[in-house]
């Protein structure tokens, strides 16, 4: 299984390492790799910033209607991602009566970076929940109980003591999200096939030009993805005490 | 402070705290002893504000605390385990609750340095929970809670996660550490030595309701009923008939076996309770200040340790006895062995 995994990866950064250097030289290819990193970024604070509390109300409370919230959050991982294009091109679209209020406030979701972001959070959101919906679970709720004893609001219990504990499994579930974010295809081509991200661009290469000129770019994703993800994996692999205030 | 509860309940989904009534006096140290599963932590949740009672109120001092949160009340809360902030240092655990209330930086590190320092947790101060003994912990846990000076101490079953002998050695600590500071306590156990060692007053709790409360020898020694009575180790429980009276002194048929038991009771109908380390074995009869000797046959007998537990049939009751490891070997006992066991009338306790 390992080697089937692994094989494909190597047996095309071998045979493209030739091209690799005109591949980073392309400013085409390159605002395309900048694009997709940006667009993630983004999608990743989203997520973050959305995903988190609702992973926490899913983690700590028992409310009516639960287990359909929960499936929801499996949807995008359960449809089509270029179904999941078309769905949001259908609400986030010009003529749509929520594309349509964004677009009179000056937010066009068809073929700008807004789109790509949009389709990205909407295929990634469920790595970011799941991850820290674990990590919450796994924080005995006595902690937040003797954190309010000794005078700490439901938010600073939830500051001091819940989020430093369950960071780890937060910081898992932004580089999922992220690198989820950044191979995301079928939804984004949908929504936005401009700006080109770099899983676009490697898509229009291939069309256009072929494989021999499509693989130097395959490379060139591939090492950024695998190095840029062992980075940051590596740093927070070390002991990690998170300031509290 | 002192804290009083009037008519507090609560409905769980599978479980209820029904019309809870407690006076607990200023300075007081108030154990809360009942079986596993009785309420005692849910008890002492509702009182540090973790839940909100649907009927009932909490009063410290003069003051209404039933709608307050738990960061209103200031009461210091040592959770079972004791719940150590597993990322934070001993010394920064101390800090945090004076870090809420919003004490300076200056205060906060004089104040942690004498706590440290008088529970004797200076030299772990920099130390992580996971590299701390069970009674460092509780010592850390206890500091944790006592900087914030809380008007009401709040011990969630704080001895049970230790080994017996440091168990002994603290809660001779937490007795000294009362006297000292003189603060309320409420200390939920299901230890009967513990709470009868600490407590000044105690409650007895079962199925979410307090079934007696009174000072320890009372409520170990008086029992009113057969749960607290069994509970409290009388394990020989009869039902009889009071069948004979002189003065206070009276005769109980506990069915073809008469006692002899001290009791004003006036009631005909009662249930007799005999601890099994106030009953004696004889290998004969004879003649003592013990109003009571049968004679029975030993059916049963188990060891623990220094102690052997027998159980002695006379007739169709049986008697469950304490005897030292020695005196059993001494004696000679095996299962079959015809006995004497011999009782004093004020060892009965008649409810």
């Amino acid at each position: 299984m390992l080697l089937f995994l692994i094989l494909p990866i190597i047996n095309t950064v071998s045979t493209s390492a030739g091209g690799l250097g005109e591949a980073i030289t392309t400013a085409e290819t390159v605002n395309a790799i900048l694009t997709s990193f940006f667009a993630a970024y983004l999608a990743t604070l989203i997520t973050f910033f959305f995903g988190v509390p609702l992973a926490y109300t899913l983690a700590r409370h028992e409310f009516k209607g639960k287990s359909l919230v929960d499936a929801v959050i499996d949807l995008p991982i359960l449809i089509p991602h270029n179904a999941a294009g078309i769905s949001l091109l259908m609400l986030l679209g010009p003529r749509s009566l929520i594309g349509g209020g964004f677009s009179s406030l000056g937010v066009s979701f068809v073929d700008t970076i807004f789109g790509v972001v949009a389709a990205m959070v909407f295929v990634s959101s469920p790595f970011m929940i799941r991850s820290a919906e674990e990590a919450f679970k796994s924080v005995n709720p006595e902690l937040e109980k003797v954190a309010r004893s000794l005078g700490a609001s439901t938010f600073n219990a939830f500051k001091n003591v819940t989020f430093p504990l369950a960071f780890r499994g937060i910081l898992t579930g932004c580089l999922l999200t992220w690198a989820r974010s950044i191979s995301e295809f079928g939804a984004v081509v949908v929504l936005a096939y401009y700006p080109k991200t770099a899983a676009v661009h490697l898509y229009d290469v291939f069309v256009n030009w072929g494989l021999s000129a499509a693989a130097p770019i395959t490379a060139l994703l591939i090492i950024l993805a695998v190095t840029i993800f062992t980075v940051i994996k590596l740093i927070t692999a070390k002991p990690l005490k998170p300031s509290f205030s | 402070m002192s804290i009083k509860i009037e008519n507090l309940s609560k409905k769980w989904v599978n479980f209820a705290i029904k019309n809870i009534n407690l006076e607990i006096n200023r300075g007081e140290y108030f154990v809360i002893l009942g079986p596993t599963g009785a309420g005692k932590t849910l008890l002492l949740e509702l009182i540090a504000g973790f839940y909100t009672p649907d009927t009932g109120k909490i009063i410290i001092d003069t003051v209404d605390v039933t709608s307050f949160p738990p960061e209103k009340r200031r009461l210091g809360y040592v959770p079972q385990n004791y719940m150590l902030f597993p990322h934070m240092t001993v010394e920064e655990n101390v800090e945090f609750g004076l870090k809420m209330h919003g004490f300076s930086r200056l205060k906060r590190k004089k104040m942690v340095d004498e706590v440290l320092e008088l529970a004797g947790l200076s030299k772990l101060r920099s130390r992580l929970p996971e590299t701390l003994s069970g009674g460092e912990k509780q010592k850390t846990a206890l500091a944790r809670a006592l900087i914030i000076k809380p008007k009401i101490l709040l011990l969630d079953e704080p001895l049970s996660a230790l080994d017996v002998n440091t168990q002994k050695k603290l809660r001779e600590e937490l007795k000294k550490l009362h006297e000292n500071l003189n603060i309320t306590t409420i200390h939920v156990t299901h230890n009967h030595s513990e709470a009868y060692f600490l407590a000044e007053k105690l409650a007895i709790m079962k199925d979410g309701t307090i079934i007696q409360k009174g000072s320890p020898d009372e409520v170990f020694y008086k029992p009113k009923n057969n749960f607290v009575a069994s509970f409290v180790g009388f394990e020989n429980l009869f039902d009889g008939k009071i069948v004979e009276r002189h003065g206070n002194l009276v005769v109980v048929d506990i069915g073809n076996i008469k006692v002899e038991a001290v009791t004003s009771l006036e009631a005909e109908k009662c249930t007799l309770g005999v601890r099994p380390d106030d009953i004696i074995i004889l290998e004969s009869p004879s003649k003592s200040s013990m109003r009571n000797l049968l004679k029975g046959k030993i059916s049963n007998f188990i060891s623990m340790g220094s102690i052997v537990n027998l159980t002695v049939k006379v007739k169709e009751k049986s008697f469950m006895v304490l005897i030292t490891k020695r005196s059993f070997e001494e004696m000679n006992l095996q299962k079959g062995k015809e006995v004497y066991i011999a009782f004093k009338a004020s060892s009965v306790h008649v409810m």
